[in-house]
């Protein structure tokens, strides 16, 4: 290695760092502010309870989680409304997945009118809220196509997130370079060949991130059903508290569980992107 | 060989982009097992005008005529004739997320409908004849670009193409890469193929060449052997370019 000419001491120490930028970059001092911020947070709404008057019952909390009757074990509202907001949430997000591709080709296509409807459908929805878009579902469309609360609350949850699935897919469509597309076409094939073997399988690198975020927000929207009654985690809180009174404890309890479900997958999503990167 | 089969047949051959007047009526024919190279300033057209010999472009007016199938935007044909017709381009385009084995296969398998053993032993074959046979379950990022550019032309051979085009093939190669990929080039073009090679390589296209076209600004401004192409050009234009890519 040249040193271009520059002389320089070998093998003396670096200067330290300011007293201060060490204090602030240890782990234990940064693990120390983070105890003590949340600790603080926790407190005032501890105190601010109490100043309320609140009855603490923490103990009445895991009958809802799992019971031991004489009967023996068995899973408590909680876990059973866990249960239906997971199968709620994937049965809408395959259903996103496959509008949203459809409105996704139907926007790259090169049929004008395709187009059209695809930015149609897009504007629309996007600009509808969602509490607006499920009474729509479940009060004007349930009766007239005759369907029940929950297939109201799945077609909702689907278009809704369909919408914003479909702006992915177009992304992570278009992030392919034209060049593959040019080389399947080369080798003749024909345009669903070359989605189907080319380019969605190398979309799916640039769609992992967005579309985690999406699940993610679709588990989280997915509670707004419990407006219609449809039995699910958020549901089956509100039955809870309107049994036991016990708001403050439930609604931490049922935020903590979206919170744990939520942190899992997007942790599971990341070890999945890593593996994508190498294999690329 | 019978040279008297033309393989793509240009007749008054236009191109727009928008207002922009990218090919002026282009004539040219290329007969069965002749060996044509383009060349020409960039944005003369050499490449557009090999797009279109595969349906990657579409031309405005005039006829092109390849293989028997007449191309225009549209044709029913278009895929047979892209099976008949392979294309080696500047970037290689190779599918990163396959195999160069699995790019190999691929074209052959699901457009020919071709058995997987079948796919692989042929794959296997052209791989020799690229002399990469070891690279065959690398993924194509592994690879240097002048192996990519080897898998890519292998990957066209796969298709059992009877015309393959060149689109600046080593343009995009590192120095001491551009003499493999020629090499290859050079064997395909013994083994009878038609080849249609856009390029600035003048040293393969003196080797290899049945017919030099030089091209500019859209129009072809000469066609002509290659002997009298590098002696003695019939256009002032022609030779100037040749002094300037020839020079050192």
């Amino acid at each position: 290695m040249s040193d271009l000419g520059i002389s320089r001491p070998k093998g003396q120490p670096l200067p330290k760092p300011p007293f201060l930028k060490r204090f602030f970059d240890s782990t234990l001092i940064s693990v120390g502010i983070y105890v003590v911020i949340v600790g603080l947070i926790a407190y005032g709404a501890y105190i601010g309870a109490q100043g309320m008057g609140y009855n603490w019952q923490w103990y009445r909390v895991p009958q809802f989680l799992y019971r031991n009757t004489e009967v023996g074990f068995e899973w408590g509202e909680i876990p059973i409304g866990l249960v239906a907001t997971i199968k709620l949430s994937v049965t809408a997000f395959i259903l996103a997945m496959v509008i949203g591709l459809l409105v996704a080709l139907l926007r790259l296509s090169d049929l004008v009118i395709g187009s059209a409807i695809a930015v149609g459908f897009l504007e629309l929805i996007r600009n509808i809220p969602l509490l607006v878009l499920l009474y729509l579902f479940y009060y004007v469309l349930g009766p007239i196509f005759g369907f029940d609360r929950y297939t109201a609350s799945i077609l909702t949850l689907a278009v809704f997130h369909s919408a914003l699935i479909s702006e992915i897919f177009r992304a992570g469509i278009n992030a392919v370079p034209t060049g593959q597309w040019e080389a399947a076409k080369s080798i003749g094939m024909s345009p669903s060949q070359t989605y189907r073997y080319i380019i969605l399988p190398q979309s799916v690198r640039f769609m992992l991130p967005p579309m985690t975020g999406e699940v993610v927000h679709l588990i989280k929207s997915s509670a707004i059903v419990s407006v219609i009654a449809v039995a699910e985690l958020t549901t089956f809180g509100r039955n809870i508290i309107s049994d036991t009174y016990m708001s403050f404890e439930i609604w931490f309890t049922i935020a903590l569980v979206y919170l744990v479900v939520t942190l899992i997958l997007s942790i599971g999503v990341s070890h999945l992107e890593k593996k994508y990167a190498v294999d690329q | 060989m019978n040279q008297a089969t033309p393989m793509i047949e240009v007749t008054n051959l236009d191109k727009f982009y928008g207002a922009f007047h990218a090919l002026k009526n282009i004539d040219l024919t290329v007969h069965q097992g002749e060996k044509v190279v383009i060349c020409g300033p960039s944005g003369s057209g050499k490449s557009t005008l090999i797009r279109c010999f595969n349906g990657l472009e579409w031309h405005n007016s005039g006829r092109l005529v390849i293989d028997g199938i007449e191309v225009y935007d549209g044709a029913k044909e278009i895929r047979e004739l892209r099976q008949e017709v392979g294309m080696v381009f500047q970037q290689f385009n190779l599918f990163p997320h396959l195999t160069v084995l699995e790019n190999l296969t691929i074209g052959p398998m699901k457009v020919r409908g071709i058995s997987k053993a079948q796919a692989e032993e042929t794959a296997r074959n052209y791989l020799e004849r690229v002399h990469i046979p070891e690279q065959a379950d690398k993924y194509p990022a592994q690879l240097s670009g002048g192996q990519q550019q080897r898998v890519a032309i292998a990957r066209s051979l796969c298709m059992e193409t009877r015309i393959m085009l060149f689109d600046e093939p080593t343009s995009a190669l590192d120095p001491e890469m551009i003499n493999e990929v020629l090499d290859v080039m050079v064997e395909l073009a013994d083994t009878g193929m038609t080849m249609v090679v856009v390029t600035h390589e003048m040293g393969f296209a003196r080797k290899v060449a049945d017919t030099m076209v030089f091209m500019e600004a859209g129009q072809i401004v000469e066609v002509s052997p290659p002997e009298q192409f590098f002696t003695n050009p019939s256009s002032e234009r022609c030779r100037l370019f040749l002094d300037q890519i020839l020079a050192h």
